[in-house]
């Protein structure tokens, strides 16, 4: 047995590194010890591939206008090795150009930008440029309908805004034949600009970046903006309704196009995007941290991976609460990393609809199992089997689900195929040879060690500061190994020690 | 289960109890080296140094280690009488099939339940595909001759051969106990099953105190027999035959299991590099002050024989409460 002493100054060491470390970067950078949601700042990158032609490339970027409700712009910048690249004021708004003489094979451009999430910028001012020209040239029936239909509209309505609502209320309605004419050849989006148009009400066609946490490579989408007279409404086609911008982020406001690649082909451009607290100073004094080659930290890498290691951080908080749980209280669950596969599936479809989903797949993948072992067959074969059952199982829970219009039963098809498969064959071969006893005490031991796991991952103060102070999974690390010191009794022992111990 | 009560940690304390958090730590951590594992968690190589060391052991009938070879299992138990299927690597009694006699091509279970021939070579091929053992690995099934249960047990287990399990620590048997099974364990022996745990004196073999489902019980739940009047016959060769797997096994915490046959005597069924705590409940004892007095034992230069070790646990560690 070796001596211990090292082991304890290595727990002692990792504890103070971690803490200091955090510390220091709450001292020096700024960074909020706590999640503070009036500083938060959005920092997006996009992303632009393209094969080039060993020709002159020019490709030109539609920018975010620096200030628009909700938002300002606090900082941007570009990754763009030999190429040129320039900030172009156009009259349709702000565009980035890469320029170089002559480039072969995959080209990869970043645009960075960060912005500070600000509710009291509120645009007041109207769209310098006419927005009013109608987009489709509508004749003969179609004019008709169109007709119609604004007339029906205008009728209903005493202002802009409530005669875009009253049109987007026509437009939606299945029973229009106006409607039915005009939706069998334009889309919705571009019937609803031209008619607002020709009643003079300025509208135009831009796309935006749904702001959530964390995502990557997300496309940018199409909605329409209209002008009440006093702000910009922005309409979404999905969801069919107007709203004030929020938890959008107007990117491209140009009419002309986003991207623009001259002497390339296969040009695609993709968005990543991560939520940071940071005090305002803190995001312009950092500008160019990020650049800076002996900057090591993980706040230095391409926003994408950072978005992937939000959620990697998440890991040892779980490890730690499955270590707790097990060696403290004495949970039995099935395996230790287990419970936080399950809670990290919980985060992605949501905790309700998770455990119904694990708890009827898992349960009717264990009907089928009993099923298929009485048949005699080898056991690759049956569990192979039960794979291919769970796959189907989970079609069609999404495909009901759709049909009950329940969204987030589709997100079931995120949870991933072998853990399920894995958890129904364990739990069988438990069943059969220690009974169901064990079973149900396993999976609740599981299911309840996932639930808190979940609730510790989704838990805003915990994603936090996992992710702004990496340094705290030094701390976490010290707790683990000092748990895995810890000889005392758990807390299930005393129940199960009792007789021993209960009578003095 | 009794979730309401709680025991005084500090009482447990008083008492010695070992809880499992320090047996991983103090006692397999620092006594059974992984390697050695191997020995004691593949039971045809546990087999293989019992033979060597002259220890009694179950006779091994055959070995099927291929689904080629699974229809072998006919010649080999064509003698017509019991036998036991067992994983090599399998572990906590998991897959361990037994048939106590054979009638008409049919194969009858201790329960009374019959099993055809396709149902014991579908048992095997699992076995072989890695259905029983750690991970899933492929496996190699082991057939046993039957232990004829020793009559003297008939009123105190259900279906089952009851086994004796013995903690040996350094080679000193330190605790004992008896599992008998029950209707509720299905004929087998593990306590979490419902198995009945008899804490049994280390210097005479009597019953201390009986538990199931880990509470206080005096009698067997299925025949009625008083378990206080519980002796094991041959107590001293059946704690000589465990305080022996120390040298075999080079295992410092070792659990081992042993059963009586009526014609053989006692022989060593398994051991256990982690053996569990229920033990101590069964006894109604901790198991850590004998385990620090053990540790604290100074050692003369030769390692003392089995026979001394056995002879200083029923004088010395039996009386220590």
């Amino acid at each position: 047995m070796s001596s211990r002493t090292p082991f304890y100054f290595a727990i002692v060491a990792l504890i103070v590194i971690g803490l200091f470390t955090s510390w220091n970067r709450h001292a020096q950078n700024g960074i909020p010890l706590l999640p503070d949601y009036d500083r938060e700042v959005w920092e997006i990158e996009a992303r632009i591939e393209f094969t080039a032609l060993d020709r002159p490339v020019l490709a030109s970027l539609a920018l975010p206008e620096a200030s628009q409700p909700g938002f300002r712009l606090i900082r941007e910048a570009s990754s763009s090795p030999d190429f040129g690249m320039t900030y172009q004021q156009t009259p349709y708004g702000r565009r980035a150009e890469w320029s170089k003489r002559s480039a072969l094979g995959e080209q990869t451009l970043f645009y960075r930008a960060q912005f500070l999430v600000d509710p009291t910028n509120q645009e007041l001012s109207p769209p310098e440029y006419p927005l009013t020209a109608p987009k489709l040239n509508l004749i003969g029936p179609e004019r008709l309908a169109a007709e119609s239909l604004k007339e029906a509209a205008f009728s209903r309505s005493s202002n802009a805004l409530s005669f875009g609502r009253e049109l987007v209320k026509l437009l939606n309605d299945p029973n229009n034949q106006n409607r039915a004419l005009l939706r069998s050849r334009y889309s919705q989006l571009n019937i609803l600009s031209t008619l607002l148009s020709e009643a003079d009400i300025p509208n135009r066609l831009v796309g935006v970046l749904s702001l959530e946490d964390g995502r990557r490579r997300q496309p940018i989408e199409g909605m329409m903006q209209l002008w009440t007279g006093a702000q910009w409404l922005l309409f979404d086609p999905a969801s069919q309704q107007f709203s004030p911008l929020g938890e959008v982020l107007v990117w491209d406001a140009s009419i002309g196009s986003l991207l623009d690649v001259n002497g390339g082909r296969n040009s695609r451009v993709s968005f990543s995007m991560i939520s940071q607290d940071v005090t305002p100073t803190e995001a312009v004094a950092s500008v160019n941290q990020a650049s800076e080659p002996w900057n090591l930290s993980i706040h230095s890498l391409p926003l994408e991976q950072q978005a992937m290691f939000k959620t990697i951080m998440l890991i040892p908080v779980g490890a730690l609460i499955v270590a707790f749980l097990r060696i403290m209280v004495g949970l039995k669950t099935s395996g230790t990393f287990m419970p936080i596969l399950i809670a990290m599936a919980f985060v992605q479809t949501e905790l309700r609809v998770g455990i119904i989903g694990l708890v009827v797949i898992v349960g009717v993948g264990l009907i089928i199992r009993g099923y298929l072992s009485r048949l005699n067959l080898l056991l690759v074969a049956r569990i192979s089997a039960v794979i291919i059952a769970v796959i189907l199982m989970i079609s069609s829970f999404a495909v009901l689900a759709y049909h009950l219009n329940l969204s987030q039963g589709l997100s079931i098809t995120l949870f991933p195929m072998i853990i399920l498969a894995w958890t129904i064959e364990r739990m069988s071969i438990l069943w059969e040879e220690d009974g169901w006893r064990e079973v149900a005490m396993q999976s609740a031991g599981s299911l309840l060690t996932a639930v808190i796991v979940y609730l510790a991952m989704t838990n805003e103060v915990i994603r936090y500061l996992s992710f702004n102070f990496i340094g705290l999974q030094l701390v976490i690390l010290a707790f683990i190994l000092m748990l895995g010191n810890y000889t005392g009794y758990r807390l299930s022992e005393l129940t199960r020690f009792y007789p021993l111990g209960g009578k003095s | 289960m009794q979730w309401t009560k709680f025991a005084n940690p500090s009482q447990l304390k008083r008492r010695h109890v070992l809880g499992m958090n320090e047996r991983n730590i103090h006692f397999i951590g620092r006594y059974n080296q992984r390697h050695l594992y191997p020995l004691v968690d593949d039971k045809l190589l546990t087999k293989k140094i019992a033979e060597k060391a002259h220890l009694k052991a179950p006779e091994l009938i055959g070995v099927i280690t291929t689904q080629a070879d699974i229809k072998t299992i006919h010649q080999l138990v064509s003698h017509g009488e019991g036998f036991v299927l067992k994983p090599a690597q399998g572990s906590g009694g998991k897959g361990i099939l037994v048939i106590s006699s054979q009638e008409d091509g049919q194969f009858i279970k201790p329960s009374g339940g019959a099993l055809s021939a396709a149902d014991i070579e579908r048992h095997i091929s699992n076995t072989i595909a890695g259905l029983f053992s750690l991970g899933g690995r492929s496996d190699a099934v082991i057939v046993e001759r039957l232990i004829q249960c020793d009559p003297l047990f008939n009123r105190y287990s259900f279906e089952g051969v009851p086994d004796i399990r013995v903690i040996v620590f350094k080679g000193y048997p330190l605790m004992a106990m008896v599992r008998l099974s029950t209707k509720e364990s299905d004929g087998k022996a593990n306590l979490h099953q419902g198995a009945v745990g008899v804490g049994l004196d280390l210097a005479t073999g009597k019953a201390l105190q009986a538990v199931q489902f880990d509470e206080v019980i005096t009698h067997h739940p299925d025949t009625n027999a008083a378990l206080s009047d519980l002796q094991i016959p041959n107590w001293r060769e059946i704690l000589c035959l465990a305080a022996q797997a120390y040298e075999m096994t080079q295992l410092g915490y070792l659990g081992t299991d042993i059963v009586l046959d009526a014609t053989d005597g006692p022989m060593v069924l398994e051991l256990n590099a982690r053996p569990g705590l229920a033990i101590q409940i069964a006894n109604g004892l901790g198991l850590k002050q004998r385990l620090k007095h053990i540790e604290k034992l100074q050692q003369p230069f030769y390692y003392p024989s089995y026979e001394q070790r056995v002879d200083y646990a029923m004088n010395t560690l039996s009386a220590l409460k």
